[in-house]
């Protein structure tokens, strides 16, 4: 299988410490891959050098093509696209001009085609649909990084990449997130997945990564690494402990 | 004070106000998209002022000299960037965004000047001259520095303005100039005396902010301007260029700045130096409207107006001592307000 | 004496090299070149100003040169107005400059960044308007005929002479800045421009600290002002115009705002620059022009875009490097110490606390306590809120509602600094140390409460006991964490595993009865975190108290006595370690899962 996004050898340091050392990893084409890891791994780190956000070192191709030395919007113009932690949406504005301001890189596509887009988004997304006018800073946290992921659809990406999507959300928030990424995979998108929901995370994807301190310590497929004795101690957290009691 | 100097020093004051709330909108919206303290703003000002004076008396404007030298410059830079990066293709563009343009410009002008045309076109073909200079100036002087700090921002601000500054003594001499007015006509209001000009000066102000709202409102460049300003990581995320964004803003401060220029030529004697007051007291407007909202600005700005206009009348030596001593307790308030701990500076 | 404080007393030798030329050059030069000297020193004394305000607090200013108006013209008018004593003069404008710039500082110094220097601009062109329209100045034409400076009888009437009082003062300045910096108010100062929450968390006043360096620049630009009157014998408002304000700044930047030396290189680079410029560029140019302001900003603009540090790191390559000592301070006594709290007995109390950010609840009716030398453990999902309650704790942010108690004594109302005096100390989830200065050096901001010496003492080199105390305290504390190797390493070296084990041993410096540590394990490899539980373990057994966030269960659940559980700002469990494992809703928040 072809692969949308490969990452050989990335590295990334802020002044001189190294947050991210020589991190390969390999996106198939139309496939949830995931980035599991404690907090200060350099998870958000890789993505930010991804999306060419940080500086970095090493090769990056995105559907075989280097993305060196191209700035952000020229990597979002060829499809890539971040959910990034913090969301970063645009606070002063109504839920309709955040998702317009989406498909800013396809501000030639035509009014219509945007429409029809705006329309699939409130689709997928009917909370939004009822808060078209309300300002961004407004809505709850769920309903924020719903707007957040459907900003990224109006980009119609061919790769997403999403950094924490389950952060600070009711579990039956998570449940209906993990939801639609299953079901953009569905629809052909390549996606990039950074979770501390470890669970959830490797529930949802094929094929997994652990980062510990800007190294990349294990790898393999998703339903694998979810049964690693060391991935169960360290990432599910107390799952292992519960059943033995000391 | 009788009833009639009260008005003409109200009528005085909401017409500087007016010019100045103009400036206030350009700094407010360069700084929230750029954060760039825009200090030379008010060269604009001069330029275009003095450029629509020249052209007035049938000489050729030494701006089209500043506008060619920093169009190559401008060129020079991005020329080097894509012969490092090899991309032959940006060449063409670059020659005829940075050179061809302002070459033309400058050609029409200089053919233009000594045949006096008609006020309008005089007016045009300075915009023409000016407004360029904005995105021009982004380019040499900013774009180099997108991620700097705003403390180096604002140094670079005052090394541009030293620039310019030393530019229009240089092009335009240290004579005064005064452009004729548009619209010769004075009304009577009562026992006011209207001029047109004042008239003229409110009613461009207004149009031209009515204009500026509804492309912020209504066109996705607007919304792109705004969204920077609001986030600028958003704004990277969903493909907004970080230097279209500052090209922009820094377009429309310097069509606000000409506009306001040729406003003002009329009503005022400028000097090579004048535009840097100007541009100030836009910042004492912006500061008074506390430094955030456009409409407040703008009444700050009206304020800054009929303060400099009654203090000209009461104490006129000491009309800039009022005017900039104004905003001291105005910046006591808003460090009142941000009582706690202030954010970490980058 | 040891072998580091000796090397300590031999003086550089590219000052060494300073002073001797200093010292020849009255002699040597041309009264054209002693004239351009004297012009040098009195920019230097006002560009020191701006280093110590500018370059190294962060604050930006443009409006010096109205302080060395204000000076100058006070001393004109008390010499020729009154025929009073020039002395009389240099304590009047003294004292009109620190009056004014308290006034002014009171106001500015609090603003964020960019409002400070539109203030300057703004100041300094109310002070030209004044000093050019106030009849008792003289108007435009300024003050003449003021009196030459005479001391003990020696009259100061020619260059030469202006020449050793000028320098004599800037050297004295220079070295007085450079005493400030090495101390503790100095290290404080260098921490509070770029880490002002951890600045205010170990109880440093930026707020005082800020005004008093205001007042130090602007002294200085008042002295420079007083020289200047009575060097020249006259001033004019032409002198103290905005540019000549802004060109000060140029000057510290070409320097490099953050370094003491820089502001002679800055000075001396541009009054030459500008003198050879007038000379000759109207050769080139038939119009006459202000050529040289072109050339300035133009290489302001070149200076900025290429050397934003300025042209003193240059130099300093040049000669022998950073000269800051790497050695380990020498033995001195200990400092004293806070009784700590007997066990058990209620230290921290948080009773119904509420915290939230544009709408969003971050902490909903929050309650737990915590008692003397327990390590208690506050665990839950990322976004949970713990971090947010470090933060109520330590004042860094207000609450809402609620009450916190510490020892019984309510804090929720109290600045940051203030708690920190009460002996809670803390480290920040993301490191929070100031990446120019030493490990040592940062360790010791965790100990400022514990010194007293203010600006002046050590300007004036008294208070090197104290600081030899705070130095030692501070590497036993980075002894403490195993990180002695490291001392004088920049903290940006380090690994960052390595810089949170520096943020604890800051905190340790701070002597605390209660430490909050956010996260400290995260990035430890596992050799790491067993030395780190043990120190922990030691400190509670010390009588010292711990509030702790972690992540890693293992590290966690073998080392606090207790643990609260939070999720979504609310505490959903408290109790033993073991009662937490097996809690259900504990589970379920942590796994979650989606199934």
């Amino acid at each position: 299988m072809s692969a949308a996004l490969e990452v050989e050898g990335l590295s990334v340091a802020y002044g001189k410490v190294e947050a991210l050392h020589r991190a390969s990893l390999r996106v198939p084409e139309g496939s949830i891959v995931t980035v599991i890891g404690p907090n200060g791994a350099g998870k958000t780190t890789l993505l930010g050098a991804i999306m060419g956000l940080l500086a970095s070192r090493g090769t990056l191709r995105y559907a075989g093509a280097a993305l060196e030395g191209l700035p952000t919007e020229d990597r979002v113009a060829r499809g890539m696209c971040l959910v990034p932690e913090r969301r970063e949406l645009f606070a002063g504005m109504s839920v309709e001009d955040n998702l317009l301001l989406g498909a800013f890189h396809r501000r030639g596509a035509g009014a219509r085609a945007l429409a029809a887009d705006m329309t699939e988004v409130y689709g997928r997304f009917p909370r939004l649909a009822e808060r078209t006018r309300q300002l961004a800073a407004t809505l709850s946290g769920g309903e924020r990084q719903m707007l957040a992921l459907g900003r990224a659809l109006m980009a119609k990406p061919r790769l997403l990449l999403l950094d924490e999507p389950s952060l600070g959300l009711a579990p039956r928030v998570v449940r209906e997130i993990f939801r639609i990424i299953a079901d953009l995979k569905r629809t052909g998108v390549s996606m990039l997945l950074v979770e501390q929901n470890a669970r959830a995370a490797l529930q949802v994807a094929d094929y997994g990564y652990v980062l510990e301190i800007g190294d990349i310590v294990m790898e393999g497929p998703a339903a694998g690494l979810a049964g690693h004795p060391r991935v169960i101690e360290t990432y599910l957290g107390l799952s292992a402990k519960t059943s033995q009691p000391d | 004070m009788n009833e009639d100097i009260f008005l003409w020093l109200i009528q005085d004051g909401v017409t500087n106000g007016a010019i100045y709330a103009l400036l206030a909108l350009a700094l407010l919206l360069v700084f929230a998209v750029t954060r760039v303290i825009f200090v030379p703003q008010g060269e604009f000002i001069t330029f275009s002022a003095l450029s629509l004076a020249l052209l007035e008396a049938g000489r050729t404007p030494g701006t089209l000299y500043i506008l060619v030298i920093g169009g190559l410059a401008a060129a020079a830079m991005e020329a080097f960037v894509a012969l490092r990066e090899r991309a032959w293709r940006r060449l063409p563009r670059i020659a005829a965004l940075y050179v061809l343009l302002p070459v033309a410009v400058a050609v029409l002008v200089a053919w233009a000047a000594p045949r006096k045309f008609d006020q309008w076109i005089q007016v045009l073909l300075v915009l023409a001259m000016v407004v360029p200079l904005g995105p021009i100036l982004y380019r040499i002087a900013y774009q180099p520095l997108a991620n700097a700090s705003v403390l180096v921002l604002f140094i670079v601000s005052m090394a541009v303005h030293y620039v310019l500054t030393g530019l229009s003594l240089v092009f335009f001499g240290s004579e005064g100039l005064r452009s004729r007015p548009f619209w010769d006509a004075k009304f009577r209001l009562g026992v006011l005396e209207v001029s047109a000009q004042s008239i003229c000066v409110v009613v461009a102000s207004l149009v031209l902010i009515l204009i500026l709202w509804f492309l912020f409102e209504h066109s996705i460049y607007g919304k792109a301007l705004r969204a920077t300003a609001m986030n600028r990581v958003g704004a990277r995320l969903v493909g907004i260029p970080t230097v279209l964004t500052g090209h922009l803003s820094f377009l429309l401060a310097a069509l606000i700045g000409a506009v306001s220029g040729i406003l003002i030529a009329p009503i005022t004697t400028l000097y090579y130096d004048t535009g840097f007051l100007f541009g100030l007291k836009g910042f004492v407007g912006a500061i008074l409207g506390g430094m955030g909202s456009y409409p407040l600005a703008a009444l700050g700005s009206i304020a800054v107006g009929l303060l400099e206009s009654f203090s000209s009348f009461w104490a006129s030596a000491f009309k800039e001592v009022i005017v900039f001593t104004l905003i001291i307790p105005m910046l006591a308030w808003l460090s009142l307000r941000s009582r706690h701990v202030e954010e970490d500076e980058e | 004496m040891t072998a580091a404080s000796a090397a300590k007393l031999r003086p550089h030798p590219a000052l060494a090299a300073f002073v001797a030329f200093l010292v020849v050059a009255p002699f040597a030069l041309s009264e054209f070149y002693v004239t351009l000297m004297n012009y040098i020193g009195l920019a230097t004394l006002v560009v020191l100003g701006l280093v110590l305000l500018t370059g190294v607090t962060g604050l930006m200013s443009f409006g010096q040169q109205a302080f060395v108006g204000i000076s100058a013209y006070t001393t004109g008018v008390v010499t020729t107005l009154y025929g009073g004593s020039p002395w009389l003069g240099l304590a009047a404008g003294l004292g009109l400059t620190a009056l004014v710039a308290l006034g002014l500082g009171l106001i500015t110094v609090r603003l964020s960044g960019h409002y400070l220097p539109l203030c300057t601009i703004a100041w300094g062109i109310s002070a030209y308007f004044v000093f050019g329209n106030l009849d008792v100045l003289g108007r435009y034409n300024g003050l003449g005929s003021i009196p030459a400076l005479s001391l003990f009888g020696w009259t100061v009437d020619t260059g030469r002479k202006s020449y050793a009082l000028i320098w004599v003062a800037t050297l004295a300045a220079l070295l007085a800045a450079r005493n400030l910096l090495d101390s503790r108010s100095g290290r404080a100062l260098r921490a509070l421009r770029f880490r002002a929450t951890m600045a205010e968390s170990f109880g440093i006043d930026a707020a005082q600290l800020k005004l008093v360096i205001f007042l130090y620049a602007a002294l200085l630009a008042s002295l420079s002002g007083w020289l200047y009157a009575h060097f020249l014998r006259f001033v004019s408002p032409g002198a103290f115009t905005v540019n000549v304000g802004i060109e000060y700044l140029f000057m510290a930047v070409v320097g490099g705002a953050s370094q003491v030396w820089g502001a002679v290189i800055g000075a001396s680079l541009l009054t030459m620059l500008k003198e050879w410029l007038k000379d000759i560029l109207p050769r080139f140019f038939e119009q006459s022009g202000n050529y040289e302001a072109i050339v300035f900003g133009l290489l302001m603009l070149a200076l900025l875009h290429r050397a934003r540090d300025g042209l003193m790191p240059v130099f300093a390559r040049l000669g022998r490097g950073d000269p800051r000592r790497a050695s380990p301070p020498v033995a001195a006594p200990g400092l004293s110490r806070r009784p700590r709290p007997a066990a058990g007995k209620l230290l921290l109390e948080l009773r119904g606390v509420n915290k939230s950010f544009g709408g969003l609840a971050a902490v909903r009716e929050l309650s737990f306590e915590m008692r003397g030398g327990e390590i208690l453990g506050l665990i839950g999902p990322n976004g949970a809120g713990k971090s947010t309650v470090f933060n109520l704790v330590t004042g860094v942010l207000p609450a809402d509602g609620g009450q916190i108690r510490f020892r019984g004594e309510r804090i929720d109302a109290l600045p940051a600094r203030r708690i920190a005096r009460l002996g809670i100390a803390r480290t920040f989830q993301h490191v929070n140390l100031v990446g120019a200065m030493s490990v040592l050096e940062n360790v010791a901001i965790g100990a400022h409460l514990r010194g007293a010496q203010g600006t002046v003492a050590a300007m004036l080199r008294l208070e090197r006991d104290e600081e030899r105390r705070l130095l030692h305290e501070a590497a036993r504390q980075v002894e403490r964490v195993g990180l002695a190797a490291h001392l004088g390493d920049s903290s940006a070296s380090l690994a960052l595993g390595q810089q949170r084990l520096v943020e604890i041993s800051r905190a340790l410096a701070a002597d605390p009865v209660l430490m909050l540590l956010d996260e400290p394990a995260a990035g430890l490899r596992y050799q790491e975190k067993q030395a780190l539980a043990g120190l922990l373990r030691r400190l509670r057994a010390e009588g010292v108290s711990i509030l702790l966030v972690e992540h890693d269960m293992e590290f966690v659940m073998g080392l606090v006595d207790r643990l609260v559980v939070m999720d979504f700002g609310e505490k959903i469990a408290e109790g033993l370690p073991g009662e937490i494992r097996s809690d259900p809703v504990v589970i379920e928040a942590y796994l979650g899962g989606i199934e």
